[in-house]
């Protein structure tokens, strides 16, 4: 890591230079940066008559109380990795307030060409590799102002870089925590050369009272390349997320992609799939618990650019206290597409009166022959549904709980990795307190 | 357990009186049952029989106005549902509800540790699984049941027949000190009735005192109550022996109604209540 020290004085055009100052990457990548600042430059932050953040109030936050990523004592402590957890790892890395304190691979998997470590490592190792790849149309950094941020001062996140034909047995781990008043600026980048295989972990943790993220993952299948990928937001209920998260599938991929929302006190996430190529599978898993006064708002794109792919949308979502859900869904299928077979649910479960979710699923198809269905519920827990369970001898709060794991279960059913299930059914049961219907 | 201890658990129901939704349905019932008896309550649709069982096991919905249910010397009525169970008591549910998404298998350990361990707090550890597995399969297999079926969710897309014995499974494991089992004939045909009736007396008889909720006499064939209650108009009318089931089987209510001209009357007023209710 570079030690040179930032002077702190906000997202500048002073503080930009000094940033670009102390770091070295390849001239095409900090050309990336420049563009991306001019476009910050010129863009306004989202406002609520923008139909994407008419329910999301970011009135709230102010990018003045925070700083670029600055470097990190040694000593810093991370938090722990529940998806880690008994899992024999093939590699990981850590990042703290976005400067990667941790990089390890399995020499076996480095000696079949595996790339995998820091993004700014990798980037400077093996920058002619990436550059096809790196910062491309996912970024689109002119999609809003939050994403032009995040082009011109990313920091920290990893690249996972799987050669043809390679199977990467055991699973990788990315670790992006956040200490009091931190940034998080990561950024993921997953390149999967054709017939490769691969599962990545990457998680969130931390925040303290206060702390941004402004972060992206770009995943990139090449044809015949299989990818099981979770992104678990486990922030501290006090950091505001702000994400942009996109897929690209070659011709026969198969990507299978776990979310789990249980964190921050905002999130605004655009997480896309774009089927690109012939016969490309994508499974989306989303599992949200909120409580409190969060409030998530996860937009989802399912574009099918190419015929005959399948694309199975499932997110469910638990709220307690006054928390809020919005779910916002798009199925896009573009002209020729025939054979397409989409599907996107959203189920909801209230555990409190106070707590609200906005479920809105959306079609929009231009082929002739396709197949794409979608739906959405919201339910309450059912109180003799507690009694029945009480009159077992479970406690409410036991009773509560087991209702709410069973309304995950269709959901974890579809998970296949063991650890992720119970990390994620752990989690929530923690958050969950007895149901009263007040 | 010795068999002198089992013989001193008693639940006595004293005077009690169950409003449903502000309306008094039950109007002072007294009842006593001793570990290792078995009781049938009998009367007529409506005439508080379920609410009976739903009072006794705690169902927010049904509040108790008066009265008192003792399981010895402890009033249960200041209790919660769960805490009734960790006491002892049971009840097979006439219409028990579905939980989606939650095996029975992972239902009933939970429950089970809980019953049998009611000093058990939240988070410590269940019955260890290798030991629970191998006592739901030896009780499954004594219910004819395909073990398959523990790994189903709780009462989701079970048939009648299914349901009720999963109630009686459940109620085998829990080893309950007192069960009432609400109408766990009805809905059946005639074998699945006996195969109930048969199970019920072998799981229960001598170790648990038993309230069986009926219309009929088909689940009383293998469980000859000590004694038999009947029900009309919120209060029971009448106490005698088995021979007082099978006439009330053969014979239908008319006589009791005629001796019992009060209770008829009430039963008749809350009937004619009820349908105006639904017509509105």
């Amino acid at each position: 890591m570079t030690a040179t020290k930032i002077t702190p004085s906000g997202f500048t055009d002073e503080a930009f230079e000094a940033f670009l100052a102390a770091r070295e990457e390849p001239a095409w990548a900090t050309q990336q940066r420049r563009e991306a600042w001019q476009a910050f430059g010129r863009m306004e932050w989202p406002k609520s008559d923008q139909e994407e953040w008419r329910r999301t109030d970011i009135r709230m936050f102010r990018l003045e109380k925070y700083q670029p990523p600055q470097p990190v004592s040694a000593e810093a402590e991370l938090p722990p990795a529940l998806l880690a957890e008994g899992v024999q790892l093939g590699g990981r890395t850590a990042s703290l307030n976005s400067q990667t304190v941790v990089s390890e691979l399995d020499p076996s998997l480095a000696a079949q060409g595996v790339l995998f470590g820091g993004t700014e490592q990798i980037l400077r190792e093996h920058g002619d590799l990436l550059r096809p790849y790196f910062g491309g149309p996912a970024f689109a950094m002119g999609h809003d102002r939050f994403s032009a941020l995040h082009g011109a001062f990313w920091s920290g996140g990893a690249v996972l870089y799987v050669p043809r034909g390679v199977r990467v047995a055991e699973p990788l781990h990315v670790l992006a925590a956040l200490t009091d008043e931190g940034v998080d600026l990561s950024r993921i980048t997953v390149v999967m050369e054709e017939g490769s295989e691969a599962t990545l972990l990457t998680e969130t943790a931390g925040g303290g009272k206060l702390a941004f993220h402004c972060g992206a993952i770009e995943l990139l299948l090449a044809p015949g390349a299989r990818l099981r990928f979770v992104s678990l937001q486990h922030w501290d209920n006090t950091v505001w997320h702000f994400a942009q998260q996109q897929a690209r599938l070659q011709s026969n991929a198969q990507l299978q992609w776990t979310i789990g929302a249980l964190g921050a006190r905002l999130a605004k996430v655009n997480q896309e799939v774009i089927l690109c190529g012939e016969g490309a599978n994508a499974q989306v898993n989303g599992v949200m618990f909120t409580e409190g006064k969060q409030h998530l708002a996860y937009h989802t794109l399912q574009q099918h650019e190419a015929g005959n792919c399948t694309s199975d949308l499932l997110y469910k979502g638990a709220l307690q206290d006054q928390s809020r859900i919005v779910w916002r869904g798009m199925i896009k299928v573009d002209p020729g597409a025939d054979g397409t077979d989409g599907y996107q649910r959203n189920d909801n479960l209230m555990l409190s009166n106070h707590a609200r979710s906005d479920s809105i699923p959306g079609l929009e198809i231009e082929a002739d022959d396709v197949r794409c269905t979608h739906g959405s519920t919201t339910s309450r827990v059912d109180e003799e549904l507690i009694f029945y369970a009480q009159s077992r001898g479970l406690t409410r709060r036991e009773a509560t709980r087991m209702i709410v794991s069973g309304f995950f279960q269709q959901v974890f059913d579809r998970i296949t990795i063991d650890s992720v299930r119970e990390a994620l059914g752990e989690a929530i049961g923690r958050r969950i307190r007895e149901y009263r219907d007040t | 357990m010795s068999d002198q201890e089992v013989q001193t658990d008693i639940l006595k129901i004293e005077d009690l009186h169950v409003s449903v939704g502000g309306k008094p349905i039950l109007k002072g019932v007294n009842l006593e049952i001793r570990r290792g008896e078995t009781h049938a309550l009998m009367g007529p649709n409506g005439s508080g029989k379920s609410t009976l069982g739903m009072a006794i096991m705690g169902h927010p919905g049904y509040e108790v106005t008066q009265g008192a249910v003792w399981i010895n010397d402890e009033n249960i009525l200041e209790m919660g549902p769960d805490e009734r169970a960790r006491r002892g008591l049971f009840m097979a549910f006439q219409r028990p509800v579905a939980i989606p998404g939650v095996r029975l298998a992972d239902f009933l350990r939970h429950a089970t540790t809980n019953v049998r361990r009611p000093e058990r707090r939240e988070g410590e550890e269940l019955l260890p699984m290798r030991e629970f597995r191998k006592e739901l399969r030896e009780k499954m297999a004594q219910l004819r049941m395909d073990p398959e079926f523990a790994r189903r969710y709780v009462n989701e897309g079970f048939s009648g027949g299914e349901m009720k014995r999963a109630e009686i499974l459940q109620m085998a494991m829990l080893r309950p000190k007192f069960a009432i089992l609400d109408e766990t004939d009805s809905g059946l045909d005639v074998d699945a009735v006996r195969l109930a009736s048969q199970s019920i007396a072998e799981i229960g008889r001598s170790k648990m005192g038993i309230l069986i909720i009926t219309h009929h006499d088909k689940l009383l064939e293998n469980n000859v109550p000590d004694k038999t209650h009947v029900m009309l108009g919120g209060r029971i009318v009448e106490t005698g022996g088995p021979e007082l089931a099978r006439e009330l089987h053969a014979n239908g209510y008319d006589r009791i109604r005629a001796d019992h001209p009060e209770a008829a009357a009430e039963e008749e007023a809350m009937r004619q209540d009820g349908a105006l209710q639904k017509a509105m």
